[in-house]
């Protein structure tokens, strides 16, 4: 029996690269932030371009303690979706015409999140990635960690739980 | 390690001073403190505004802005932006303490968020500074939008304090 053939090497990224643009490209607040994804296979590295407006001390100066948890918040929704979508992406099972930025894709929503502070950001480029440690039916834990210079000197990290998408909203009672 | 953390301070020689006025009273809290919201060109990227200051205490003000957009589908304001306001009201509140810290920064925050915030309402955020140690100040905030009677987003943290 004749195994089939694998996919093209670029069909396989374009289809990777197209779902990532459009989980990030419909956020508005993403794009205030500048916050840019490199992707490996399926792993992904937010990257945080250092800019003027992301400063909270200008004496030292230091990013803003609120850019460096919005930039781990980010990391960690936007690496989360993509876990969640990860299998449906490579089966082709996702229609992209539907993920368009008229109605782009459900995204998890933050239950709580919290963020310890190592080091003061410096006024440079910072770089983050998240691990799911657990994605059941209806709730998330994911964890993130921010650097900068050094991978292993960590300026921030976070752990944050999230609702998962596709679960009827929480009613207030 | 304090300079590691440091996220809200004046120039050393400037805090020194200001220091020794606050506590001889003769400089309003109020004043110091009302400025480090303009200075910080995060907070005034996000359009927040200084509303009142206590011994404390401090409430700040950010507008609904499609630019901070975090559910394209709903237009709820991105969490990111939440934590930016509870950050920058919680170290407000840690400077304006009645024991005059000259700088502050944070150790830690929790941020729940309890439900979305109303599509086109101003996001208001109270923090308190219920207790202070010469190296430490813990600090409550909440977040409201104009239905005052149930909170958006709720926050606890610590913040380091110079003094």
């Amino acid at each position: 029996m004749e195994r089939s053939k694998p996919e093209p090497v670029q069909v396989i990224k374009q289809r990777r690269d197209v779902a990532l643009k459009l989980l990030i490209d419909g956020v508005p607040y993403i794009q205030f932030l500048g916050v840019r994804f490199d992707r490996r296979g399926d792993e992904l590295t937010s990257v945080l371009p250092f800019d003027e407006k992301l400063i909270g001390n200008p004496h030292l100066p230091a990013i803003h303690g609120g850019a460096t948890a919005a930039f781990l918040e980010v990391t960690a929704i936007i690496t989360l979706s993509w876990t969640f979508f990860w299998q449906d992406i490579e089966s082709g099972k996702i229609d992209f015409d539907q993920w368009d930025s008229t109605a782009p894709p459900d995204l998890p929503k933050t239950i709580d999140f919290s963020v310890d502070y190592l080091r003061s950001g410096l006024p440079r480029d910072a770089y983050a990635r998240a691990k799911v440690n657990r994605s059941g039916r209806r709730y998330a834990s994911v964890h993130v960690e921010g650097w900068q210079d050094q991978r292993h000197r960590l300026f921030a990290q976070a752990t944050g739980h999230f609702l998962m998408p596709g679960v009827p909203e929480r009613d207030d009672c | 390690m304090r300079h590691h953390f440091a996220v809200l301070s004046r120039p050393r020689i400037r805090d020194a001073t200001v220091a020794t006025y606050k506590k001889a009273g003769m400089v309003d809290t109020s004043d110091l403190a009302r400025q480090l919201v303009d200075i910080m060109p995060h907070a005034q990227a996000l359009g927040m505004q200084l509303v009142s200051i206590g011994d404390g205490t401090a409430r700040i003000r950010m507008p609904y802005d499609k630019k901070f957009v975090g559910d394209p589908k709903t237009g709820v304001i991105h969490g990111g932006a939440v934590s930016a306001l509870m950050d920058t009201c919680c170290g407000v509140a840690v400077i304006s303490h009645s024991s005059a810290p000259i700088a502050t920064a944070t150790i830690d925050l929790r941020i729940d968020y309890m439900r979305p915030a109303k599509v086109g309402q101003a996001i208001t955020t109270h923090a308190t500074c219920y207790h202070m140690t010469r190296s430490v100040a813990f600090v409550r905030a909440t977040a409201l939008d104009a239905d005052e009677s149930r909170p958006v987003a709720a926050a606890s943290g610590a913040f380091t304090v110079e003094r």
